[in-house]
């Protein structure tokens, strides 16, 4: 083959792997002009104000297609399901309580996306923001509204990396102070100090008396259910297997996901519910593999997300082992119910 | 083959260049750079664009895109560093047998990390996504040593380390450009992965394509540069391995008994050694991150610093191991990140410091990468030079991730500090003993090591 032949025969192929490559990305990008327009049969949307102080409504991101596509959005409690209000604030992960909401949020930058955590008052102004070191996972405010807590994935930085790290950070929002990983915190495992440089915590919980909370370290391949000092600075060890926790609201138990032997390995938890008095742990009546934090909606009632059509929908079940689950809202993700 | 016949008649002219020009020194009389080491840098450069757009997306095509928890997904690397190094070897030892085959092999390598873009698409749990990242690490495997055999064969012992450092530096624009490329199309589609992964498969054919066309295939490309005549550079590849007569036959005894040699053993235990004490590359932005408090939004950032600084460096430093001697040159290097240790170690927290760090630590790629296949290059005949150079990059891939289990437990054990304490003493330690063993003698054309 000569020179000309062989240069020929790149631009050729040039040419159609340009085309292929240039079809692909308008593709995808007539997707994102799709997913602008609402869908029919969706939820009906409304911009509107949305307050997180208004009596017994139901916060969430809204995942339907649409103009108002990943903006917080109210519903009343009673009617997940009926017309959303649209705040125009957008966020990946939410979560609100008395009046203070913690949005996670993507900020898109000339090379890369960042991601921001922002302190939401009750009108959803502003009124702080922190940097968030990865992609954003869970988001808890304590029950005063006082601390925030959030999760992000971090890592698969190098060539093929596949090493993935979490990191939960811990703000009082009435000082500002921030914690910025929870491994700066002294542990405490089986009644000793602990160290270990794989030590990841992610799921922070909050107790209501704004003194405490639970989360979940991992270390050497073991969950485990930590219980956190806000003064001290120390996490406890209680309990093993247990993945973002959730405390309900009279703080006696822990909804959580566990790792459940003999599940495929993309879908490994089961719901569960751990008595902190006994130690009791009771199976939930979802046989699906469930990813996220749930939110308890009294002491006896759970709610949260599994995937659906566009994105996730709400679920909810009884917290004693009984009942079915049952679907209250779709295209929605992160519930806090507020007021 | 198909440089060599467009070569064979005009060896003095067959790649002109500015270089060649500026710097009429002794003997050289063909440029420094040959098409063979642009061409490979080329495929170097385009492939490191397509797998660099998948590495910045996937974390969150696999949490966002796809809602999976990525915990754990790293659990099969340190299974899977073992296996690499035996697809290494393997690569290596393959790209010897019969003259040709180093392009093959390589190409081999390139084709199946294309192949496996597309089939990320159709991945949507964690299992086929950490196979099909698996396969891809695998056509990394296989290409790295016969790659490096390509460029030590078409370029003459004076200038190799100016090649490899050509070579590493085109490699390193490739891992820049990459995420940039991917996070452009990110930003003109929703939740547009499919086509950055399709656009990435485009690019490494491309890649693989430049290869197939503008690499010559075999040991005959080489341009001879002791006997100064193309006549040499024609021979069919078939004698290659009779030509040199007493040469060893590429059987895998024969690539063992390379360490027999004392110029590769000497260098292989130098860089295994020196790998033992050279602490990974998150480890040091950890380190970092820790001791002078850089704010998350800019740790991301950090390997762009190191990659910046590789990318700047490597061909000065190439050049200069040409002629300052590539055994200095390497251990300068480890010098460099001595002296990164030393400064992460220091109380010092001035804002330059992220960047004398970083600037450091691409350095001391820059000065060791390239330059150590370069030397190593010289220790081994070419009908072995793919297994010798895998046998010298597995030892020194083998050590480093011995020291980074190490470095891990020692961490630990004793804190940040104390560990990268153990770790620069370690590392002093081993660069003396080098240094004191074999005192550096200046730069002969013979004595790659010198």
């Amino acid at each position: 083959m000569t020179l000309r032949t062989r240069i020929l025969v790149l631009l050729s192929a040039l040419a159609v792997l340009a085309g292929v490559a240039t079809a692909s990305v308008l593709h995808a990008s007539a997707r994102a002009e799709r997913r602008d327009q609402a869908q029919r049969g969706g939820p009906r949307i409304a911009a509107g104000p949305v307050s997180l102080t208004a009596t017994r409504r139901l916060v969430f991101r809204n995942m339907a297609w649409g103009p108002h596509r990943d903006e917080l959005t109210s519903v009343p409690a009673s009617d997940p399901a009926g017309p959303r209000t649209a705040s125009g604030v957008k966020c990946l992960r939410f979560y609100a309580a008395s009046g203070t909401g913690v949005c996670l949020q993507a900020v898109h930058g000339p090379v890369q996306d960042t991601y921001r955590a922002v302190i939401l008052d009750a009108s959803l102004h502003v009124r702080d923001h922190y940097d968030v070191p990865g992609i954003p996972s869970r988001a808890r405010v304590s029950p005063s509204g006082r601390y925030a807590a959030w999760t992000a994935f971090v890592g698969g930085d190098s060539y093929a990396g596949t090493n993935f790290s979490t990191r939960a950070a811990i703000v009082d929002t009435r000082t500002g102070k921030l914690t910025s990983s929870l491994e700066a915190y002294r542990i405490v495992k089986d009644g000793r100090t602990y160290r270990s440089a794989d030590v990841n915590f992610w799921g922070v919980t909050f107790t209501a008396d704004d003194r405490g909370f639970y989360a979940t370290m991992a270390t050497h391949g073991t969950t485990y259910l930590v219980r956190g000092d806000l003064a001290a600075r120390t996490v406890t060890t209680v309990h093993t297997d247990v993945e973002c926790p959730s405390l309900s609201p009279d703080g006696t138990r822990v909804a959580y996901k566990k790792r459940v032997e003999g599940l495929p390995k993309d879908a490994p938890w089961h719901l569960y519910v751990l008595d902190l008095r006994t130690g009791h742990e009771t199976a939930l009546a979802e046989p699906r593999s469930v990813d996220d934090q749930v939110v308890w909606r009294d002491d006896r009632t759970l709610v949260y997300a599994l995937p659906g059509d566009y994105g996730a929908d709400l679920w909810t079940l009884p917290s004693d082992g009984t009942g079915r689950p049952r679907r209250i809202s779709t295209a929605a993700v992160s519930p806090a119910y507020v007021g | 083959m198909y440089l060599a016949d467009s070569r064979a008649g005009t060896p003095e002219s067959a790649a002109p260049s500015a270089e060649s020009a500026a710097r009429p020194r002794a003997g050289r009389r063909l440029a420094a750079v040959g098409p063979t080491v642009l061409a490979l840098g080329t495929v170097s450069l385009i492939t490191d664009v397509s797998s660099e757009m998948v590495t910045a997306v996937l974390p969150l095509y696999v949490v966002a895109g796809l809602g999976l928890s990525p915990l754990g997904f790293g659990l099969l690397d340190g299974i899977y560093n073992g296996f690499s190094a035996l697809v290494r070897l393997a690569g290596g030892h393959l790209a010897d047998r019969g003259g040709g085959r180093h392009k093959w092999v390589a190409g081999a390598g390139y084709a199946l990390s294309a192949l496996c873009k597309p089939l990320l698409l159709m991945a949507r749990t964690l299992t086929p996504i950490g196979l099909v990242l698996a396969a891809d690490r695998t056509g990394k495997g296989l290409r790295t040593a016969p790659r490096d055999a390509l460029i030590s064969l078409s370029s003459s012992p004076e200038t190799r380390g100016r090649a490899f450092g050509v070579h590493r530096a085109m490699d390193t624009a490739g891992a820049l450009l990459g995420p940039f490329v991917a996070f452009l199309i990110l930003r003109a589609t929703v939740d547009g992965y499919d086509a950055v992964f399709m656009v990435s498969f485009c690019v490494a054919v491309l890649g693989v394509l430049v290869l197939v066309l503008f690499v010559p295939g075999g040991t005959a490309a080489r341009p001879a540069p002791e006997a100064g005549s193309a006549a040499v550079a024609a021979r069919p590849a078939p004698e290659a391995g009779s030509a040199a007569g007493t040469a060893p036959r590429p059987t895998l005894r024969a690539a063992l008994a390379l360490l027999r040699r004392p110029e590769l053993r000497g260098i292989t235990l130098c860089a295994l050694l020196l790998g033992l004490a050279t602490v990974s590359d998150s480890f040091v932005f950890l380190l970092l991150q820790h001791r002078l408090g850089v704010p998350d939004r800019w740790f991301a950032l950090l390997p762009v610093g190191t990659a910046a600084s590789f990318l700047l460096l490597a061909v000065p430093l190439g050049r200069l191991a040409d002629r300052w001697g590539r055994r200095r040159v390497f251990l300068a290097g480890h010098g460099a990140l001595l002296l990164a240790y030393a400064l992460l170690l220091t109380s010092w927290h001035g804002s330059a410091l992220p960047f004398a760090v970083l600037f450091l630590h691409g350095g001391f790629y820059a000065a060791t990468d390239g330059v150590l296949m370069a030397a190593a290059s010289d220790g081994v005949p070419e009908e072995l030079r793919s297994s010798g150079l895998a046998l010298v990059q597995t030892g020194q891939a083998l050590a480093r991730f011995v020291c980074s289990l190490a470095f891990g437990a020692a961490w630990t054990a004793w804190g940040d500090r104390t560990a990268l304490m153990a770790a620069t003493v370690a590392l002093a330690l081993c660069a003396l003993f080098f240094m004191i063993r074999s005192p550096v003698r200046p730069a002969l054309a013979k004595d790659g090591l010198a």
